[in-house]
């Protein structure tokens, strides 16, 4: 059963969300001691919220467009209840005193928060193997990793450990654990989504989206978090970028689509996601749409330049774990300058660490010029591209990562492989513009294939359509991880 | 001291506290002797997940600023990051403006001695948060984040000055007219105001100019520690050169602080990679295009600025350059007095009347001028009685007091005190004869023109005083007493 | 041009990022970061001299708020997650070097 399905069921009292949030962690019970998505959860609190929704249904009362419905948040979304650890020791007790935006969203809108998912430390991995606090595996094959690093939510919703779920995406934390995972994953345009009360990685580049079993449900998570806020200086206008009813027509396909492809791309990734690519290619000429060649002649320097940039501005965010204010604080410092150092190196991960190493040189005198700067241009060319592109087409189509769900272990010690690997959706994530991944096929080993769609800036409402075209003819999205006794 | 030639240059670095409700990029209220902490919100403890707001407020005080410095007022500026590690700075990093701030290439003018001026160049004017405290017991430190996040306004001068004179009355005129356009209380006291200033001297020295390294002294925080600094600098930096010869090279400019109980800077600690900021353009707020009508209203706020006003007052209204110095003090002060001269004031008389008397009743209320009760009308009404004689000037202090304690005009408090001056020259003919009549020697000492003729005129003059209680006016009998006895 | 990372630069950008690393992870990050930067260098074979840099996607300036004040958290909320408190202080081991 959908997000959506299960929302309508309870509107219309034919599913009570006690019964439904009881299945939940039923299958958190069972499954989480192997799939290891939550860093932590809320059953009482999830209870109580379902009882209440369902009293208020029962009398007639009015509720929000989620109630009732069970959904994970990912850790680095700052919550009142519980803790906020962006999966490291740095905060592993840390108590937020404000909620998210997305948060105050979710919970106007009546959802029932089951827990905070796991992810790679402070958003910096591709597989949540840099977590700093636990394990989280693929649940088609527990022997790899689910993605990164909104791994957790990838692996919750794909393991039926909660309904839909929230994850954040700088680099492509959201679209590769969705396609690792075989479940959907929505990057908005930048400016879509509040950004107040995520833990900040790349500010320029960070952005939260949904991460649902189907297309629908992203829209209608799409429906409760879009929208401007006040808070947040980044965040787009009504008057700019009016927000609109994802749902609303959502089933109608697009009429003479124009798709553009980069042929290198497509050919590009494992045979077997060549071949998924392929065929979406074909489905989507079968509804009529024109495939049409494109160029990104910048594309190659993303990684380059995201690479620069994301680790800059995560150096300077990171530099208020200092272990004074909050946060973990280093048991006997000589001096208050230990506090710092002896604290920060305690407290944050190997990537982590290494990824503030290199913004901090990018950013040091003498170097800046040649790293900061010249990333920032890049990025400018790399927009230029997508610009020009998105004038001979509506939508770019090409993979998600260029491989299946790799085994635990494997990148782990390479850290530029690691970073290779996100060749496919960095650059939405530098021009700013929306991005999801579904899921289009699966590999010899049986594991899930991700299909990107990219759209122009605010375009969320045509990129949901053109991705349910797809799933309407396709029952990929029905598909789930046989889950081990 | 010494047989070298010296020249002393300094430029200064002013950080000033702009009087906005709330600060900079978060609602939190700004407020002095709050209770340590309590004025803190996840954003301005930089919470992990918080983004910072703009201040509109501030920023039209820092625009209005930069107008009066006289500064190009940047079409298109933006906030920038600035990196580096300290307890009362809860991010780590400050933001700041860096490459474009809001405003430069302005200038001041300060007043020096004999009622001139001097240019003082200003190179840039910026806006920024303010870091909170740290408070320093025997064991440990404590950090205060309530003033954390506060908006700083940034000005940086050329090294224009070159006498600690100058520099003092660069920070009094730049404290006059912040609070002239009511941007910035100016409270020396609540630390409003901080100053840097940097030092160094070109000596010469067999012919050859020889400049000496650049000292800055931190965060002084009134007059007296900036005039007094500046001049220790002067004579360290000459007796080092002296000594050591050491001239300004890449890096070797130095930091030091000001021992207020010894009255010496003493050099702090080095920190090699202190000054490595990392600037880098601020990711959570967007740029800030001033231009157009928003400009031209912020514009249309400015005011006479102080010094011209004081400059004015002395060309205008022949006051001294001490009175108008002190009616200009404050702005409240000035208009009030510009508003009583409108009424019809003589203005040296009105000045007179403010300066000895008004500022001193409004300084025991604790409010302006304007704020005693006393409307301009009054005032110039009183002004003008003087003038006419109708009151002698000593009797108009009285009741001006009386009009701030009771609110009655001039005219009806002089009768009530009976201190209408008698001008009425038939009247006081009369009341001169009836004194010659009654002292014929002293009438005799006088048109002898003798010795003893100026005190019997004063005697004279005494008796007139005398027979109408003191209330004649001076001048009329005079002038009565030299018709009849010359 | 930039020069390749040596384990001096990478000590001194541990002490400017506040972070205490040890020798063999020093050794390990230079090694790393080397590679890493030396695949950045891929960057410099675009000429980027007449390119505008880049920091914002947004179209939007001028984002402002009214100087309304709104309720502060309070001393406890604020200091409550403080790894070392002092009364209504946070507590540092005493700096020495005020700036």
């Amino acid at each position: 059963m959908s997000c959506k399905e299960l929302r309508d069921g309870i509107a219309a009292k034919e599913i009570k969300s006690v019964a439904a949030t009881e299945a939940v962690f039923s299958a958190i019970d069972k499954y989480e001691p192997m799939v290891g998505a939550y860093i932590s959860t809320f059953k009482e609190q999830a209870l109580a919220k379902a009882k209440e929704v369902d009293g208020k249904i029962a009398a007639g009362e009015a509720v929000g467009e989620l109630a009732g419905v069970p959904v994970a948040i990912k850790d680095n979304l700052c919550t009142t209840f519980g803790t906020t650890t962006c999966a490291s020791k740095i905060l592993e007790n840390f108590h937020s005193p404000y909620n998210a935006t997305v948060i105050e969203k979710l919970l106007a809108a009546d959802a029932v928060i089951v827990g905070k998912t796991n992810m790679d430390e402070f958003a910096m991995g591709s597989s949540t193997e840099n977590s700093g606090l636990k394990q989280t595996v693929n649940p088609w094959d527990t022997s790899r990793v689910p993605g990164g690093s909104s791994g957790g939510s990838a692996a919750a919703v794909a393991g039926r450990l909660c309904f839909a779920a929230l994850g954040s995406d700088t680099g492509g934390s959201i679209r590769q654990p969705a396609s690792l995972c075989g479940v959907v994953g929505l990057k908005p345009t930048y400016g879509r989504i509040s950004r107040y009360g995520l833990v900040a990685y790349g500010s320029s580049l960070d952005q939260i989206g949904p991460v649902t079993r189907t297309v629908s449900d992203c829209a209608l998570m799409m429906n409760v978090i879009a929208g401007h806020d006040e808070k947040d200086s980044t965040s787009v206008s009504e008057s700019i970028a009016p927000v609109c009813n994802y749902l609303e027509k959502l089933d109608e396909p697009i009429s003479g689509l124009k798709i553009g492809v980069v042929p290198e791309f497509v050919a590009g990734g494992e045979a077997d996601v060549q071949k998924a690519t392929a065929e979406a290619i074909e489905v989507y000429k079968k509804l009529g749409a024109e495939i049409v060649e494109i160029e990104m002649p910048h594309f190659d320097y993303a990684i380059s330049a995201y690479y620069v940039i994301a680790t800059a501005e995560a150096s300077s965010n990171l530099a208020r774990y200092d272990g004074v204010h909050y946060g973990h604080r280093t048991e006997r410092p000589a001096d208050y300058i230990e506090v710092y150092s002896k604290s920060r190196a305690e407290g944050f991960g190997k990537e982590v660490k290494r990824r503030i190493m290199l913004g901090t040189y990018a950013l040091s005198s003498g170097y800046y010029d040649a790293y900061y700067l010249k990333a920032l241009k890049v990025r400018n060319l790399i927009r230029g591209d997508f610009t020009r592109a998105f004038e001979k087409c509506e939508a770019i189509l090409m993979p998600v990562s260029p491989t299946t769900a790799f085994r635990l272990g494997e990148k782990i010690d390479d850290p530029l492989q690691m970073y290779l690997s996100d060749v496919y959706t960095i650059a939405a994530n530098l021009a700013g513009i929306p991005g999801i991944s579904i899921p289009c096929g699966f590999d010899e080993s049986g594991l899930p294939i991700g299909l990107q769609i990219l759209a122009p800036a605010f375009a969320e409402e045509k990129l949901l359509r053109i991705a349910r075209m797809f799933e309407m003819q396709t029952d990929w999205h029905q598909k789930k991880p046989a889950m081990p006794k | 001291m010494s047989n070298l030639q010296y020249k002393v240059v300094v430029g200064l670095e002013i950080h000033v506290h702009l009087c906005t409700k709330t600060k900079m990029f978060c609602a939190c209220a700004l407020e002095y002797g709050a209770i340590p902490n309590s004025r803190v919100c996840p954003v301005c403890l930089g919470m992990p997940g918080v983004l910072p707001v703009m201040n509109k407020q501030a920023l039209e005080y820092a625009v209005l600023a930069a107008l009066a410095l006289n500064c190009k007022v940047a079409e298109f500026t933006k906030w920038d990051r600035k990196s580096y590690y300290y307890p009362d700075l809860p991010k780590n990093y400050q933001i700041s403006q860096y490459d474009l701030p809001l405003g430069a290439q302005g200038f001041i003018e300060i007043p020096v001695e004999n009622g001139q001026s001097k240019k003082i160049r200003i190179q840039r004017v910026h806006l920024e948060e303010d870091a909170g405290k740290n408070l320093h017991t025997a064991g440990f430190s404590q950090v205060d984040l309530n003033r954390a996040g506060a908006p700083l306004l940034e000005i940086v001068t050329e090294p224009d000055m070159n006498i600690s004179a100058e520099v003092r009355a660069l920070a009094v005129e730049l404290q006059r007219m912040v609070r002239y356009l009511g941007v910035s209380e100016a409270d020396m006291q609540k630390g409003h105001m901080r100053f840097e200033p940097n030092i160094n001297l070109v000596v010469t020295k067999d012919g050859s100019e020889h400049k000496t390294p650049i000292a800055e002294v931190k965060n002084l925080n009134s007059f007296r520690a900036l005039e007094r600094s500046v001049d220790y600098e002067i004579r360290r930096q000459l007796d080092d050169f002296q000594q050591s010869g050491e001239v300004m090279q890449m890096g070797n400019k130095s930091t030091r602080g000001w021992d207020d109980a010894n009255e010496v800077t003493v050099l702090q600690r080095e920190k090699e990679e202190a000054h490595d900021y990392r600037y880098f353009p601020e990711p959570d707020l967007v740029p800030v295009e001033v231009k157009g009508q928003w400009l031209e209203d912020i514009r249309g706020r400015l005011c006479e600025l102080p010094l011209k006003k004081q400059m004015r007052y002395v060309e205008q209204y022949k006051l001294s350059d001490y009175d108008a110095g002190v009616l200009t003090a404050e702005r409240s002060t000035a208009e009030f007095f510009e508003q009583v001269v409108k009424e019809g004031g003589e203005p040296k008389r009105v000045c007179n009347l403010l300066t000895q008397l008004g500022l001193k009743l409004a300084n025991e209320r604790g409010c302006g001028v304007a704020e005693l009760g006393v409307t301009p009308k009054n005032l110039a009404q009183l002004a003008q009685m003087v003038e006419a004689g109708e009151t002698s000037a000593g009797a108009s202090t009285s009741i001006f007091e009386e009009m701030v304690k009771t609110g009655k005009e001039p005219q009806v408090l002089a009768q009530e005190l009976n201190l209408i001056q008698k001008s009425d020259v038939g009247e006081l003919e009369a009341i001169v004869e009836q004194v010659f009549k009654e002292n014929p020697k002293a009438v005799e000492d006088v048109k002898s023109g003798g010795k003893k003729s100026k005190k019997a005129r004063s005697f004279l003059l005494g008796q007139v005083m005398q027979k109408t209680k003191g209330r004649a006016n001076p001048k009329v009998v005079s002038k009565i007493l030299s018709e009849k006895l010359s | 041009m930039a020069k390749r990372i040596d384990e001096a630069l990478v000590r001194k950008v541990a002490k400017l990022a506040r972070l205490e690393l040890a020798d063999s992870e020093i050794e390990e990050f230079t090694a790393q970061l080397s590679a890493i930067l030396d695949y950045m260098e891929k960057m410099n074979e675009l000429d980027t001299a007449d390119v505008e840099p880049l920091a914002h996607c947004l179209p939007i300036s001028n984002i402002l708020r009214d100087d309304g004040i709104k309720a502060s958290l309070g001393t406890e909320k604020t200091l409550a997650n403080a790894p070392q408190r002092d009364g209504e202080f946070f507590k540092v081991p005493k700096i020495l070097d005020e700036i």
